[in-house]
């Protein structure tokens, strides 16, 4: 709180210009030395700024629809060729090779695995890591904690792949005798490791925008930490950390390279999380980067399945709009 | 304390009495910001079920003091107490008690109104349930808002966000709410610097009411304020106590010729 007591002090211009008569003159006399209402011509500088920066808005919303458009027509072509029903429910995805399959069902378990997994580790450990620092750690702690999370959040995500073929797996394979060297259960928690620290930062960063007005006014009605805590201050921070995790989902869901690592390139619906899958993106790196003709149907196949990630995220996007909308009608 | 050897300049040292007991006592209260001294030397009585308000210029340590009172002090970080609050007899700052369970007798309502962002029911009730109130609730908020006089206002609405009330509504809320745990003593710092002259009068007329069955502490800067509302006043500049009495021979004949300044507006 800044002391009332404590003295303005003006520049010196300024402190000149209010006791000069500029301000005390008359409507007329301001008409007099050129102050008039009128429009004048346009102000160009204005303009230049205000155009160039609807022209970066619409860079954005034109990459969108192009987007659409390229992944809308070549999904069209493609379902020329293969049933829509085939496609959405069919559990064998053998694009590449003879007998044919074009069942997305694994591909769409494996993004989803991957996803669900990674988010049921990060998101209470993340929002337990982001109590922790906004409501719990010291000031020297926190100085310290917060500047390596965000390292951790900056790490190519390469590098979290081979954490998981070289520490992850090997560890688990003690566990499990049975599991892969590629499996989805070490790629989940890689990528769970993965998202955390955007999860703890941005939680932490909403949790620490409650007032503490708020905080107060609960402890002095006899609260406890704990109860001021998940009563007060993350009901209050939450829509900023629900959309923490929102941030983190879709990363989890685009991941590409971790999991490719991780969890390898086999598309399976398997259920045991000790076997091989693969993803939708890992499987569009693997159409794109090999030397499948990109005339042919298999090479379509990538625009179908990208379509379906286009449409999960979406999904996702309106879902979280909806959480918050309704959070956000509860509790301001 | 330094010898004054004017009457008139020294400050309030002898032990101060009052004609009925006290619920809380403070004896040569210092509370340090990281060793820079905010409240100097500070004893004086509050009495039960009387309203003492703490006036003073700005910055002279009236919120530190009101915080100390039920611990609020404890979360600022590299803040140091020295000297006894006995609160009953007991030491406010004694090692076997527990602050939050001290908070519960003692409520505070904040300068700035600070509603929760859940409804105005639940606003009231929240403090009761988290500390085990078994009895139902319904009778408890409708009692505490009414006493609040707020009650009339948002009997319609009591599941609405508390958030949409007005400021004055919103703090006579927080009075509620801080009502709801019936406390032994409500501190109140500042509560009407950020409301309108009506609903300022709302709030006075309530701290009358509420005289019968609580022990009011409230910090002011609002001189008609201190002495229309409170029955003793204590006036502080600098961290220093310069004069505690009942309010009617403070503002009328104060023993301190900085009183005197201060309470008919001459203070440099
Ligand atoms: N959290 C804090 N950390 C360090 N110094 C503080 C803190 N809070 C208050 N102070 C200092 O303690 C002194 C007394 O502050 P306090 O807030 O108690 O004054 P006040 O009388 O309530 O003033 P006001 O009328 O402006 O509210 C001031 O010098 C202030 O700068
Ligand atoms: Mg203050």
């Amino acid at each position: 709180m800044v002391p009332l007591t404590q003295k303005m002090t003006l520049p010196e211009q300024v402190t000149s210009w209010l006791m000069s008569d500029a301000r005390t003159q008359t409507a007329s006399e301001a008409s007099a030395v050129g102050l008039s209402l009128k429009k004048g011509g346009i102000r160009w500088g204005e303009f230049a700024i205000q155009s160039s920066l609807g022209f970066c808005a619409l860079i954005s919303v034109i990459t969108t629809i192009v987007i659409v458009f390229v992944l809308a027509t070549e999904s069209y072509s493609f379902f020329s060729d293969v049933s829509p029903i085939d496609f959405l429910f069919g559990t064998q995805w053998v694009p590449l090779f003879e007998p044919s399959s074009y069942g997305v069902l694994p591909l769409l378990w494996g993004t989803l695995v991957i996803t669900f997994g990674a988010a049921a580790i990060a998101i209470p450990v993340g929002l337990a890591s982001a109590i922790y620092i906004s409501e719990y750690a010291s000031a020297r702690v926190r100085t310290i904690v917060k500047p390596v999370l965000e390292l951790l959040a900056g790490i190519p995500t390469v590098v979290y792949g081979y954490f998981a073929l070289t520490f992850v797996t090997p560890v688990l394979q003690n566990i499990l005798p049975g599991l892969n060297v590629f499996n989805a259960l070490s790629g989940a928690i890689v990528v769970g490791i993965m998202i955390l620290p955007t999860i703890a930062t941005l939680s932490d960063n909403a949790l620490r925008a409650v007032p503490d007005t708020l905080r107060q006014g609960a402890y002095a009605l006899g609260a406890t930490s704990f109860e001021v805590t998940t009563q007060v201050v993350v009901p209050t921070g939450l829509s900023g950390v629900m959309a923490s995790f929102l941030l983190a989902i879709s990363r989890a869901i685009g991941e590409t390279m971790a999991v490719t690592l991780a969890a390898g390139a086999t598309p399976n619906l398997s259920f045991t999380l000790q076997e091989s899958i693969q993803t939708i993106t890992a499987y569009i790196v693997q159409v794109s980067l090999g030397d499948t003709p990109a005339d042919g149907i298999a090479y379509k196949t990538i625009f179908a399945v990208a379509a379906v990630l286009f449409l999960l995220t979406l999904i996702l996007n309106m879902l979280s709009q909806w959480v918050l909308n309704k959070y956000r009608a509860e509790y301001d | 304390m330094t010898s004054m050897t004017h009457p008139e300049q020294g400050s309030e040292s002898k032990h101060i009495s009052i004609a009925e007991p006290s619920i809380l006592d403070l004896q040569n209260v210092t509370i340090s910001y990281s060793g820079k001294a905010a409240v100097r030397n500070v004893s004086f009585p509050i009495a039960e079920h009387k309203i003492t308000s703490i006036i003073g210029p700005s910055g002279c340590g009236k919120s530190t003091l009101l915080r100390a009172l039920n611990r609020m002090n404890d979360f600022v970080d590299d803040v140091s107490l020295e000297g006894t609050i006995s609160y009953l007899g007991e030491n406010l700052y004694g090692k076997d008690i527990d602050p939050v369970t001290l908070r519960r007798r003692i409520g505070m309502v904040f300068q700035k109104p600070n509603p929760f962002p859940k409804s105005i029911y639940r606003n009231v009730s929240w403090g009761p349930q988290i500390n085990g109130y078994k009895q139902p609730l319904d009778d408890l908020v409708e009692h505490s808002l009414v006493q609040a006089a707020l009650w009339n206002e948002v009997k319609d609405r009591l599941h609405e966000s508390a958030l949409s009330l007005s400021g004055g509504q919103q703090q006579r809320l927080c009075i509620a709410r801080a009502l709801a745990m019936s406390p032994d003593i409500l501190l109140m710092d500042e509560p009407c610097s950020a409301l309108d002259p009506i609903s300022t009068s709302h709030i006075e007329d309530l701290l009358f009411e509420l005289k019968s069955q609580y022990t009011i502490v409230i910090v002011t800067h609002n001189m008609q304020q201190a002495a229309r509302a409170s029955d003793y006043t204590a006036f502080l500049e600098m961290g220093m106590l310069i004069e505690f009495g009942a309010t009617k021979q403070m503002f009328t004949v104060p023993r301190q010729k900085r009183t005197e300044e201060y309470v008919t507006g001459r203070f440099g």
